[in-house]
């Protein structure tokens, strides 16, 4: 059994271990690479954190991520490019038929993007900056140092703010994230293991290892033999003559959504008759927790408190929603599921769940969520706005929302399956009508079928029906980004001038 | 009730008008891959009992691949596919498809070889270019095009009235509400507007083969068993061995192929697929292709015909047939949700089933006792069946927006018109469907 220490963390960038909480101050920025020679000059000697745990924990954080131009720009060969993903490749805005799969049609599509709408305007690098309260101005002065201005132009500095550890609608925010099996003391075998756990194989989250197929992502892997400058990258665990680029590193899916605060308050206000805790009830329902984090199904485990009860349940007592709605918006995002419908007690009983008997018609539509889970890493931006002073008429206009960010070792398989299979589907679960009630966009089907319902069962009788939802939570803009490990970084930066085809 | 039947009329292009055909059929669609179901050449929105149907040019992308195992690829020419679901036989849709569309047929064949458009005998020709699969998965035998219309009609309108009364007679009140919706659907059944057609008597000689197949089949098999047991025991060892040494090929498909594919794709909520490919080498593979097919298409008639195929329920109709003299196969589905997640879902339920009869093909990825592994590999796999995947020049679903849980739904609900419920229970039950 590996020890702890075993895991390579100083070669992996911090923000795949830390979600770097106490460093509320942050800036995020979207960079252009003008003269790549420098660029790779200040990448050289960037202090970009890894996940080495300090004490005491470091007051600022830097941490770095390219778009596929980015790579390009920086001179990475094509053959290593043709490694990474098509989703990357291609990416996030960059093919209508992926922006239809994402929901990003309508009043979401990429031509209205504020950034990273087109292949143009895809920005080449993300730096995310981390201090403490007041201290990043400091820190991105320190960043900045030599060759920073001849190297970049900044294309944008994404907005963000510390608002408390709440989303902009008002609710606490990234309580569901999966806990990363790091020594893979989990087996991934089904048959060992069918029922719904939050450890989670660290090869979905970090190139280079086991996923939960127990299986290696494909990722560009380099013949040291024939490029030199490989030999300072780790080795391939399933090819071993081979280099690995991409082992610790991670994509980062990076999306900047904005929240309409006042017109979802208000609306609930409204279709709850302006009382308040039918109003507080039918968002707990949409979004599928309390305003305090509480999860709606009933605790099930005696003796565990509400408070550590916040990721500890999962949705099999509740099948039908008659607690948390199927449709609710945690729900969606994370159905919990095993790998079987309910436990199989018994090699016969397993044998007949396999064979898909004993179920009822709209029982395990959605199985498995360990395949299709986010390491999520965003954060909020825009001023507060309590939920009792958005309802009034004369709430502040503000924009408002969040940079969501996830890190995933499988673009298509996790980001955009759970975008479009589980949040943008309004058919997810047997539901009619609805798309998540807070992300969805209410684009109708091509039958003319409205989308814009949100249904919450009701055991004692028809289900509860709100219609006509607008829109909430609207695109801006959005991009994929590969998060290199420490290593892959030395070797970027170590690319020779001589290689660089500025493809721009 | 009316059995579903299907029929695949294929014939090769001729020489240098793939081009023209590919317009041609083009011009039939209002979305890339899509149908216009009021298109002039073959309105399929005229026809009450088509629930699928598309035009495919089968060509052998991925002939080369063969030559791995040492084997020199077949020549293949482009071939037109048309292929539907049906309900009833398809004789008689035959004559109902050239009564409204001869012109339109005659255009469209006129491309092919062996086809005149002047003095073809049109019904003669698509008899007998049609082949017969091997196998085929009905999502629900029996179920109508018509009754899925009447019966999703019977769906809308309910559910639009529950709104309007549920609070003024009260949730609770199940009873009461029945009885409202009940007497809703008798006065809608009245005026016109609601249809619930009572299902047609099943056809005795389809009973009478249905019945024969039922019983036939095993009953052969367990007559063969003493000889079919040796042979299994050669058949699983020899199965093993190429298994051990067959060439695993791990080829990625071009982006332009993924989006001349993902074009056609997530228009509505479900989707087509087709896939060709070769059938590897060898008696000891054709012999179990075959005979997992046999059984598959054994189950699909009598075990999985309401609603699940194993753990499965998200596909409408699926089908595989031989092709080239059983030198290649040709497999196509309807499925709800995109292509990633169907795919998810077989890899994550039935690995084991797509194992079973897919392990024969070239190119998909190495199995162990021909049910394990295989899709397991998931990029191997992903990438094979992509790779295999075929553009469709033309599809139709004759119930856009509605998904095979839907239309269970639907019935269920349905059910509940016609046969009272015992308690309140079921009622409530019912009711939440609605």
């Amino acid at each position: 059994m590996k020890e702890s220490s075993d895991f390579e963390f100083d070669d992996l960038q911090g923000l795949l271990r830390f979600g770097y909480g106490k460093l509320t101050d942050t800036s995020f920025m979207l960079l252009n690479i003008v003269n790549a020679d420098l660029a790779k000059k200040w990448l050289e000697t960037a202090p970009i954190s890894s996940a080495i745990t300090q004490d005491p924990p470091p007051d600022t954080a830097l941490q770095i991520a390219f778009s596929v131009e980015g790579l390009r720009a920086l001179g990475l060969e094509e053959s290593v490019v043709e490694g990474f993903s098509d989703e990357f490749i291609v990416g996030m805005a960059g093919d209508e038929s992926r922006s239809r799969r994402l929901g990003d049609v309508g009043n979401n599509a990429p031509q209205q993007w504020k950034w990273g709408g087109n292949a143009a305007q895809v920005p080449h690098v993300l730096l995310l900056l981390y201090a403490t309260k007041g201290g990043i101005t400091a820190w991105q002065k320190t960043i900045e140092g030599e060759y920073f201005s001849g190297a970049f132009q900044l294309l944008q500095e994404l907005p963000t703010l510390y608002i408390g550890d709440i989303e902009p609608f008002g609710f606490p925010d990234s309580i569901s994230q999966p806990t990363v099996d790091w020594m893979q003391r989990q087996s991934t075998d089904t048959h060992e293991r069918d029922r719904y756990s939050n450890l989670l194989a660290p090869g979905e989250i970090v190139l280079g290892y086991r996923n939960e197929y127990g299986q290696y992502t494909a990722r560009p892997l380099i013949d040291s033999r024939k490029d030199q400058l490989a030999t300072v990258l780790p080795g391939a665990e399933d090819d071993p003559p081979l280099k690995d680029f991409g082992r610790n590193g991670t994509y980062l899916v990076l999306r900047q959504l904005s929240q309409d605060v006042p017109g979802f308050w208000q609306f609930l206000d409204k279709v709850s008759d302006h009382i308040p805790e039918k109003r507080e009830q039918l968002a707990a329902a949409m979004v599928g927790r309390e305003l305090d984090g509480t999860p709606l199904v009933p605790a099930h485990i005696p003796g565990i408190s509400r408070k550590e009860y916040e990721n500890d349940f999962t949705y099999d007592q509740d099948s039908k929603g008659n607690y948390c709605p199927l449709g609710a918006h945690v729900r969606r995002s994370n159905p919990r599921t095993g790998d079987l419908p309910t436990s199989a007690c018994g090699p016969l009983d397993r044998l007949i769940k396999i064979l898909g008997f004993g179920q009822r018609p709209d029982e395990d539509l959605i199985a498995s969520s360990r395949f299709h889970r986010l390491l999520r890493r965003g954060r909020s931006y825009g001023p507060a706005l309590a939920p009792k002073d958005a309802i009034k008429p004369q709430a502040p206009v503000a924009e408002r929302g969040i940079q969501f960010i996830c890190l995933v070792g499988n673009i298509s398989r996790q980001f955009e399956f759970v975008q479009n299979a589980w949040t943008m589907n309004s058919k997810f679960d047997g539901v009619q009508n609805e798309k998540d009630p807070m992300l969805g966009n209410r684009e109708p089907l091509m039958s003319g079928e409205s989308t814009d319902h949100f249904n919450s069962p009701d055991p004692s009788g028809p289900r509860r029906t709100t219609c006509h939802l607008p829109q909430f939570v609207t695109t801006l803009g959005g991009g994929y980004f590969f998060m290199p490990g420490l290593r892959a970084l030395k070797y970027i930066s170590a690319l020779p001038a001589n290689r660089t085809g500025s493809p721009s | 009730m009316t059995p579903q039947s299907s029929f695949m009329i294929v014939a090769a292009v001729r020489d240098g008008q793939l081009k023209d055909l590919r317009a041609l059929l083009a011009s039939m669609n209002n979305l890339p891959g899509h149908a216009d179901p009021d298109n002039g050449l073959i309105p399929f929105g005229k026809f009450d009992r088509v629930h699928f149907a598309r035009f495919v040019i089968i060509e052998a992308r991925t002939a080369q691949e063969i030559r791995e195992f040492g084997v020199t690829p077949r020549p293949w020419r482009p071939t037109l596919a048309f292929l539907g679901d049906i309900d009833g036989d398809m004789q008689t849709f035959f004559l109902e498809l050239i009564e409204r569309a001869e012109p339109g047929l005659k255009k469209i064949f006129s491309h092919c070889e062996g086809f005149s458009e002047e003095d073809q005998d049109l019904l003669g020709w698509m008899k007998a270019n049609n082949i017969n699969a091997s196998a085929t998965y009905v999502n629900w035998i029996g179920r109508t095009v018509r009754q899925i219309h009447e019966e999703a009609a019977l769906h809308r309108s309910l559910s639009i009235y529950l709104q309007k009364t549920a609070d003024d007679v009260g949730r609770e009140n199940v009873r009461a509400l029945r009885q409202k919706l009940l007497s809703y659907v008798e006065m809608e059944k009245y005026k016109g507007t609601l249809t619930l057609t009572p299902p047609e008597p099943t056809p005795p000689e389809w009973k009478m083969r249905n019945l024969l197949h039922m019983i036939g089949v095993p009953l052969i098999l367990l007559l063969l068993s003493p000889l079919l047991l040796v042979i299994a025991l050669i058949f699983a060892l020899r199965l093993r061995m190429l298994e051990r040494s067959d060439p695993e090929l791990f080829i990625r498909p071009s982006r332009e192929h993924l989006a001349e594919l993902t074009v056609q794709e997530d228009q509505d909520v479900s989707n087509q697929y087709s896939v060709f490919g070769d059938v590897k080498p060898g008696v000891v593979r054709l012999l179990t292709f075959k005979f997992i097919l046999l059984l598959t298409d054994y189950f699909a008639r009598h075990v999985y015909n309401h609603g699940f195929l194993a753990r499965i329920k998200t596909i409408h109709f699926a089908r595989w047939v031989f092709m080239d003299n059983n030198h290649r196969v040709f497999f196509a589905s309807n499925y709800d949700g995109s292509h990633e997640s169907y795919m998810d879902d077989f890899i994550n339920k039935v690995g084991w089933g797509l194992n079973l009869t897919f392990t024969n093909g070239v190119g998909y990825p190495t199995t162990q006792w021909i049910i394990k592994e295989g899709a397991n590999r998931e990029h191997a796999f992903k990438y094979t069946q992509r790779r295999h995947q075929i553009p469709t020049e033309v599809w139709y679903k004759a119930y856009p927006g509605l998904t095979a849980v839907d239309l269970a739904r639907n019935s269920r609900i349905r059910q509940g018109v016609e046969i009272r419920q015992s308690n309140d229970a079921e009622i409530r039950e019912w009711l939440s469907l609605i």
